[in-house]
């Protein structure tokens, strides 16, 4: 028995693009250690980021990894789209089939699970307990944990770049290509512990955010008062519940087939590949909704502020949301129309799957009348708004095309899917989210994002897509399938491939623009101050509080008469009396969600490279931190009623500032 | 001219410019899916024409109204109604819950029915007698085994025009997907599994066949030319075939099934009748031995 198990020097030994990417790991790293040591701010990051157990700093920390994550995630995008644009007939491109298919399968894995989980999880954690008036989410300590779950999740994809491979059998890893059998290396095991401590990160925050809206509404919330976007948290969430389980049983299966030779998925011993793919997709179809669904509860918001009028059909919307709920887990099999299924079986599940489209035109038909006899403000968040009705009207037509079983045999895992996804992730996640961040940023930091930067990369951003994936509608009806990483010159696909290579670059100027508005912004912070708490005009409760909100959010907790909130308070003010305030607890901070989500690092890396003794000693100290933890006690901190009427009354004064 | 007009032209300009050259691309490249030689291609190219039509009648009304919503009621337009508490109307409410329901409803009935018509299990109707052909998903190239002939192909499909071709389908391989666009759409190769696929070429042609689910380091290179004759060429082309020296006996076959990057044409004259029922067989016995009991050895050497 070795003692480092798999793991040897061989293992950092790469070729010229890869130790690229191995050397941006470490220097990116190295950076920001040393700008750290540079600035001393080591105590000041330990004290109020990593240790914090305030949601919203937890909400900025999983927005700042999945940031990182997405330039990672565009660059291996970048290098597909040159990888493409060039390998036709003789030429080779700039990747070898091996590692070009180890960066397709790292840039779905890292955009699903490290960019759009971690924007949602991030938006959510700033501002569902603001909207539902609540101090805090109902277990703040798992809310900690399940971050750092997720930060070993990333910390362990990147590391794969360093020591060893990722894995090339997509994002998906189907069975039998990700088994033993053919992929032997460490790769799969780098994608199964990433995503699965990722994924029990994602579970437990599911659960957290479930019980915080179900139980921590401010008293008057009813559920039908409750804003679009907790709304959309919450049928999120419940499908977080539903469907995480089965990716954690799932890669848990596909790692006992490759750790101790069991055979869940392979032919042999009764065991089928097939079921892997069910099971998958029996998660990965409600996942993509579990994305989705914020993102339409953010339009919804965003459209009726800058609309200045009530939302169009609350009910019909939270209806509309609950039939998406219910409907995301009996599609799954849509995936996988070309299994050979029967006629009945794949006639059902195409007809469930063009069903969601009527709900989803309601939303869309529901946000056009909330903008109708409005007063329609064209900023950035509407700007992408728009952007998505257009990119996800296309997209969604090429889904109902698809969801009918004979056209999705012409069209499957071809290019054409590809571009349908990305109409969906990009065109509706990720502008939903983009439109979130510029909206609440504000709330979260004090002051505006610069708006003339953020219309830049809006356009930047709706131009690149449409120029990247409206050739990949075309490539795919020409025969193209996807993960190609050559093909023959005399197919006549170079000048699309080529196009579509452009719009990626166009979509990295649009990132540009971001970073710089960052950058600007921030800058800039003095004269973008929000000193009122509601810059927009909004209507739900976020808005009541200063701008950013105290550590406890609210001093004293609303009480709710109507669905906006804030906008039926504004227009009728109460008598202010006296405010009466009362004793706050809030969580002290503490580093166990770290240290405990450490130990699953180490139990991770060392099954990937076959260290047992290490992973027995990490199983070991995960246990022990998690007793420990259990029992401390003296775990909160009182903010006295005197202390509470002197914070505010200086936050009247001066305003907050960062 | 003011610059709003000079925007709008050098725009219009832009759009011009980038639907003329795709028109010209689109001219000089056929695409595949919607130019079908085939008679279940054609139906689906059908379904597509439909399936589009019938989407574009909700499609077009929502573009309309967002952009012209979006400028109608734009902040700086306060001539335009406002009306910030009107946030129901059962009449509209129930018009788009209705009219999108009614169309889903037209294309449930229309995806029922070619669920079961164009099943790849079914077989075709024809006058002429069907061709079977047994494809085996090798790392990385496709083998086609003529059970009624007797011979066997790699990279290479060849049957006679207007005839149903049966193929049954299998794979030595992770999972890949027998794909032949301008005949009609595709199913999967599956290891110890079989599965069926009806085509018909409506004409002699050579089309363009491809995997495609993704199986590993060359998969790229699974490409092969399925070339539909009239029924005399392919007699023909079987009588040669059966002249070439090479056979595809077991030892063969196992060395053809080792893992090979960009593989040329390859004809066997003679092929085993049991090979396809035994490559599948291979994979429903616990352990043949060697191979599969690897994977449980090096699990439990590691430990």
């Amino acid at each position: 028995m070795n003692l480092f198990g798999r793991l040897t020097l061989d293992a950092v030994q790469h070729d010229a693009i890869q130790t690229f990417g191995q050397l941006s790991v470490v220097m990116g790293g190295l950076t920001v250690v040393a700008l750290l040591f540079y600035s001393k701010r080591w105590k000041w990051l330990w004290r109020e980021w990593l240790t914090s157990l305030d949601p919203k700093k937890i909400g900025v920390m999983y927005i700042v990894v999945a940031f990182v994550m997405l330039l990672r995630g565009v660059m291996d995008a970048a290098m597909m789209r040159t990888q493409q644009a060039l390998a036709a007939g003789d030429a080779q491109g700039i990747l070898s089939s091996e590692h070009f298919q180890q960066v397709f399968s790292a840039h779905g894995t890292i955009m699903i699970f490290f960019v759009a989980m971690g924007l949602m999880f991030g938006l959510i954690n700033l501002i569902v307990p603001l909207q539902i008036g609540a101090r805090d989410v109902a277990f703040p300590f798992l809310n900690s944990v399940s971050f750092w779950l997720f930060a070993v999740g990333m910390g362990l994809v990147n590391l794969s770049l360093v020591v060893g491979e990722f894995a090339a059998a997509g994002w998906l890893a189907y069975p039998p290509l990700s088994g033993l059998e053919y992929s032997p290396g460490v790769g799969v095991d780098y994608w199964i512990w990433s995503l699965q401590i990722a994924g029990v990160g994602s579970l437990l925050a599911g659960i957290n955010f479930l019980v915080t809206i179900l139980k921590m509404r401010a008293p008057g919330m009813t559920l039908m008062k409750m804003p679009l976007f907790t709304w959309s948290v919450l049928c999120s969430m419940i499908l977080v519940v539903f469907a995480f389980p089965i990716l954690t049983g799932t890669l848990g299966m596909l790692s006992l087939d490759r750790l101790m030779g069991m055979h869940f998925f392979t032919s042999d011993f009764g065991g089928n590949a097939m079921m892997y793919i069910n099971l998958i997709w029996a998660w990965g179809h409600p996942e993509v909704y579990i994305l989705i669904l914020p993102a339409f509860g953010i339009f919804s918001e965003v459209v009726a502020t800058f609309s200045s009028k009530r939302l169009f059909g609350y009910v019909s919307m939270v209806w509309a949301l609950g039939a998406i709920t219910f409907l995301s887990f009996i599609v799954w099999l849509h995936h996988f129309f070309t299994m050979g299924a029967g006629a009945n079986v794949n006639a059902f599940f195409g007809i469930m799957t063009m069903v969601i489209a009527i709900p989803t035109g309601v939303k869309i038909f529901n946000w056009l009348f909330t903008m109708y006899r409005g007063r329609i403000r064209f900023t950035t968040p509407m700007l992408w708004f728009l952007g998505f009705v257009v990119t996800f009207t296309i997209g969604g037509m090429a889904g109902v095309l698809m969801s009918v079983p004979a056209i999705d045999f012409q069209v499957h895992n071809s290019l054409f899917l590809v571009a349908h996804f990305h109409s969906m992730v990009v065109g509706g996640v990720l502008f939903g989210f983009f439109a979130g961040i510029t909206y609440w940023f504000p709330k979260i930091f004090g002051f505006k994002l610069h708006e003339k930067l953020g219309i830049y990369a809006f356009w930047c951003w709706i131009v690149g897509f449409l120029a990247a994936f409206m050739p990949l509608y075309i490539l795919g009806l020409m025969g193209a399938t996807r993960r190609l990483d050559h093909y023959d010159a005399s197919l006549g696909w170079q000048w699309l491939f080529i196009v579509a290579g452009v719009g990626v670059a166009i979509i990295l100027l649009g990132i540009g623009f971001q970073i710089l508005q960052m950058i600007v912004s921030v800058l800039q912070r003095h004269k973008n101050r929000d000193r009122t708490g509601d810059p927009w005009g909004g209507r739900t409760l976020e808005w009541a509080t200063s701008s950013p909100p105290p550590e406890y959010n609210f001093a004293i907790t609303a009480q709710v008469h109507d669905r906006d909130a804030f906008w039926a308070a504004k227009q009728a003010p109460l008598a202010v009396a006296k405010p009466v305030y009362h004793d706050i607890a809030v969580p002290r901070n503490t580093a166990m969600g770290m240290y405990i989500a450490g130990a699953t690092f180490v139990i991770g890396f060392a099954l990937i490279w076959h260290i047992w003794w290490l992973a027995a000693l990490g199983l070991a100290s995960m246990l022990l931190l998690i007793v420990v933890r259990l029992s401390a006690e003296n775990t909160e901190r009182i903010i006295t009623t005197d202390e509470l009427a002197a914070l505010e009354a200086g936050a009247d004064k001066s305003g907050r500032t960062t | 001219m003011n610059s709003a007009v000079v925007k709008v032209l050098v725009v219009l300009l832009l759009i011009g410019g980038l639907v003329g050259g795709l028109v010209l691309f689109l001219a000089a490249h056929p695409v595949a899916v919607l130019d079908p030689r085939g008679l279940i291609a054609s139906e689906q190219r059908n379904l597509i024409v439909v399936t589009t039509l019938l989407m574009l009648l909700i499609v077009v009304p929502v573009f309309g109204m967002t952009f012209g919503i979006a400028w109608k009621y734009r902040a700086g337009n306060t001539k335009a109604r406002y009306t910030p508490d009107w946030d129901h109307s059962r009449v509209a409410e129930t018009l788009w819950w209705g009219i999108p329901s009614v169309i889903i409803v037209i294309l449930a009935v229309i995806t029922w029915k070619s669920s079961h018509d164009l099943d790849p299990f079914k077989p075709l109707i024809s006058p002429n007698k069907p061709v079977t052909i047994q494809v085996v998903a090798l790392p990385w190239k496709w083998l086609f085994i003529y059970p009624d002939q007797n011979i066997a192909t790699v990279n290479y499909v060849q049957f006679p025009e207007n005839t149903p071709i049966h193929f049954v389908i299998t794979a030595d391989a992770p999972m890949n997907s027998f794909w032949i666009p301008q005949l009609g759409g595709q199913i999967y190769a599956m290891p110890g599994m079989s599965t069926q696929l009806h085509l018909m070429a409506s004409e002699v042609g050579s089309y363009a066949g491809s995997s495609a689910n993704l199986s590993g380091a060359g998969f790229a290179n699974m490409r092969f030319e399925a070339k539909a004759t009239t029924q005399v060429a392919f007699d023909d082309w079987v009588a040669a075939t059966k002249k070439s020296p090479l056979h595809l006996g077991a030892t063969d076959y196992n060395q053809l099934a080792q893992p090979s990057k960009r593989d040329d044409v390859a004809y066997y004259g003679i092929a085993s009748n049991e090979l396809y029922d035994s490559i599948i067989m291979k994979y429903m016995l616990p352990a043949d031995g060697t191979k599969h009991e690897h994977g449980a050895m090096q699990g439990m050497r590691a430990q």
